[in-house]
């Protein structure tokens, strides 16, 4: 199976992050990582791969700094890589940035595409279905197990509470990919030499921007959320802590 | 007349409660706006649905009926709305966050060139224009998002973003309109089977006077024992987020968040919690919310009634040794 990953670079989960001078983004020197859910679904595309034999192609959009994600996956097995690099990428909706992806392909013939479930940055959990309805495919989301099947594959998705489905599907398909599908991979000593010599493709803004077209919502201000609930603050040394936070457990909460 | 239209959810023919909240944000916009506030339901057999929230306020019900639209699939609830969407051209669509409108409401949208402001928790009206907010990196920061599209707007409500007990009920029952969409054979490609439950699940949190929860803080397998002496001393329940389940720290069962169960105790002691939403919706309806975390900007402070900025392992041990006093 041929599978291509879409997957992007956000920043750290405990990275202090501060407002630029638009107020509607944040300063971009922060310490990234790869988007947690998408870890999960290079890791499901590689043990399919395993399995079934086939090509692993990643595929990210952003500055020169995203490329980070993709070596790290070229560094974990994935074959090669393509990098739509602009800053202007960041600040696409979900939208124009399937639309980026799907042009970027269009020459290519994929079996499965992944996505993660949605990112931490922005969290729209949007692109991934986007880009099944721009390409005309089927998709399924929240996916916890692929199996493959005579006539596609078979998927099981997550459903609120506890709850689960399998939906049988025909490929070519879309699937976004729930973390903790699978247990994920370090990268090799071997893997990271290895992953010097794999293919890297750049495409520019200019090469996708015939089918972009303006952004169809936009962030008007970005801030620090209101506070709603009156927080009180414990401080001193721990065993000071703990005697303060027991006597409101036992007086305010009344649990003790 | 500008309308909105609130879809809500159904399973087996019952309405999902969370779609009671959407309709308090569409009377709360339709009042704001001046704007038509009618439903949709979508299904086989809705009629029992589309007769309860027709008692709402409301102008209008849509009951959205064929036999392609059970069992649910994108593919068919896509098709069905869209056809609506066309016909009665709402200016804005809601719908509640939920897994399944997760599901289609991008495939719906983009396939009328539209987008969707998602996963919003508030509205403001800024002038004639409507502004959506929404959290952002993991709830760090809030966004005010508009759209720069035509209408249809489509918009999705975080659970909990508004109160299903503020729902108004009508003077009289509004008008069911019945909609039959023509889905041709060939639109729906998924075949899904039954929902089904994995193991019985061996833990109801949601009975949990006291929870005592994990995050990633807790660093590693071996530490999580010291939350568990933690929850055994205040005589409550250990439970955790996502990722200490995902990683095998705790079984399934015990996890909190849109993903795992929804509670709300006397007491929850989150230790080593940032807060991400997909967590906070599960737990922010506790009484009292305790939390333990060395980054003082973690978004679970947001909803913490007593916080402690610290590191989680020099304060658990003596807060056992206090609770264990206190109990005597």
């Amino acid at each position: 199976m041929k599978i291509l990953v879409c997957m992007k670079q956000v920043p750290q989960k405990d990275a202090p992050l501060k407002l630029n001078e638009s107020g509607a983004w944040i300063r971009e020197d922060v310490s990234y990582e790869v988007n947690e859910p998408d870890a999960y679904a290079l890791e499901e595309a590689l043990r399919q791969k395993e399995k079934h034999g086939g090509e692993v192609v990643v595929i990210t959009s952003g500055p020169t700094r995203a490329g980070q994600v993709l070596r790290e996956a070229l560094a974990k097995g994935a074959d090669r890589a393509i990098h739509l690099e602009d800053n202007a990428f960041v600040g696409l909706d979900a939208f124009n940035t399937a639309r980026a992806f799907a042009e970027a392909i269009k020459d290519e013939k994929f079996d499965l595409i992944f996505t993660g479930l949605q990112s931490d940055d922005y969290g729209y959990a949007q692109t991934g279905v986007v880009l099944a309805e721009l390409l005309g495919w089927p998709h399924a989301t929240i996916i916890m197990q692929i199996e493959k099947t005579d006539g596609g594959i078979q998927v099981k998705r997550e459903l609120e509470a506890g709850y689960f489905q399998f939906v049988d599907m025909p490929l070519p398909a879309v699937l976004t990919i729930q973390s903790g599908i699978n247990k994920l991979r370090y990268a090799t000593l071997i893997g990271i030499k290895q992953a010097k010599n794999k293919p890297l493709r750049k495409v520019t803004l200019a090469e996708v921007q015939a089918v972009l077209g303006p952004n169809l919502q936009k962030i008007e201000k970005l801030y620090v959320p209101q506070k709603t609930k009156n927080t009180e603050f414990l401080q001193g040394p721990a065993a000071e802590v703990a005697k303060q936070l027991v006597e409101k457990l036992r007086n305010e909460v009344r649990v003790l | 007349m500008s309308s909105i239209l609130v879809v809500v959810e159904q399973r087996e023919g019952k309405l999902n409660r969370v779609s009671l909240e959407t309709l308090a944000a569409g009377q709360a916009l339709a009042a704001d706006t001046g704007w038509t506030l009618e439903a949709a339901v979508v299904g086989n057999g809705v009629s029992g649905v589309a007769g309860e929230i027709a008692g709402q306020k409301l102008a209008r019900v849509y009951a959205i009926e064929s036999a392609k639209l059970e069992p649910y699939t994108p593919d068919a609830f896509a098709a069905a709305l869209k056809q609506l969407l066309e016909t009665k051209q709402p200016k804005l669509v809601l719908m509640p966050h939920t897994y399944q409108v997760r599901d289609f409401i991008p495939k719906l949208a983009t396939s009328l060139g539209r987008t969707v402001i998602s996963d919003c928790i508030a509205y403001k009206k800024d002038g004639d224009k409507l502004v959506f907010t929404r959290q952002m990196f993991q709830g760090k920061l809030a966004a005010d998002v508009s759209f720069t599209c035509d209408a249809p707007w489509f918009v999705t409500f975080q659970n909990g973003a508004f109160r299903a007990d503020k729902v108004e009920a009508g003077a009289s029952a509004a008008a069911i309109e019945t909609v039959n969409p023509a889905i041709a054979d060939g639109v729906i490609r998924n075949r899904p089977q039954e929902v089904f439950k994995e193991a019985k699940q061996a833990v109801d949190l949601t009975q949990a006077d006291i929870i005592v929860s994990v995050g990633r803080g807790i660093k590693e397998q071996k530490n999580v024992e010291l939350a568990k002496q933690l929850a055994e001393a205040l005589g409550g329940e250990i439970a955790a987020s996502r990722p200490i389940c995902d990683a095998g720290w705790l079984p399934m069962d015990r996890q909190i968040g849109s993903s795992g169960q929804t509670v709300a105790p006397k007491l929850y002691l989150a230790l080593g919690i940032s807060g991400a939403i997909q967590h906070i919706v599960g737990m922010k309806g506790s009484r009292a919310i305790v939390a333990i975390n060395k980054d003082s900007e973690a978004p679970i402070f947001e909803i913490a009634d007593y916080a402690v900025v610290g590191n989680l392992f020099d304060i658990v041990p003596p807060l056992i040794e206090e609770v264990k006093k206190a109990k005597g």
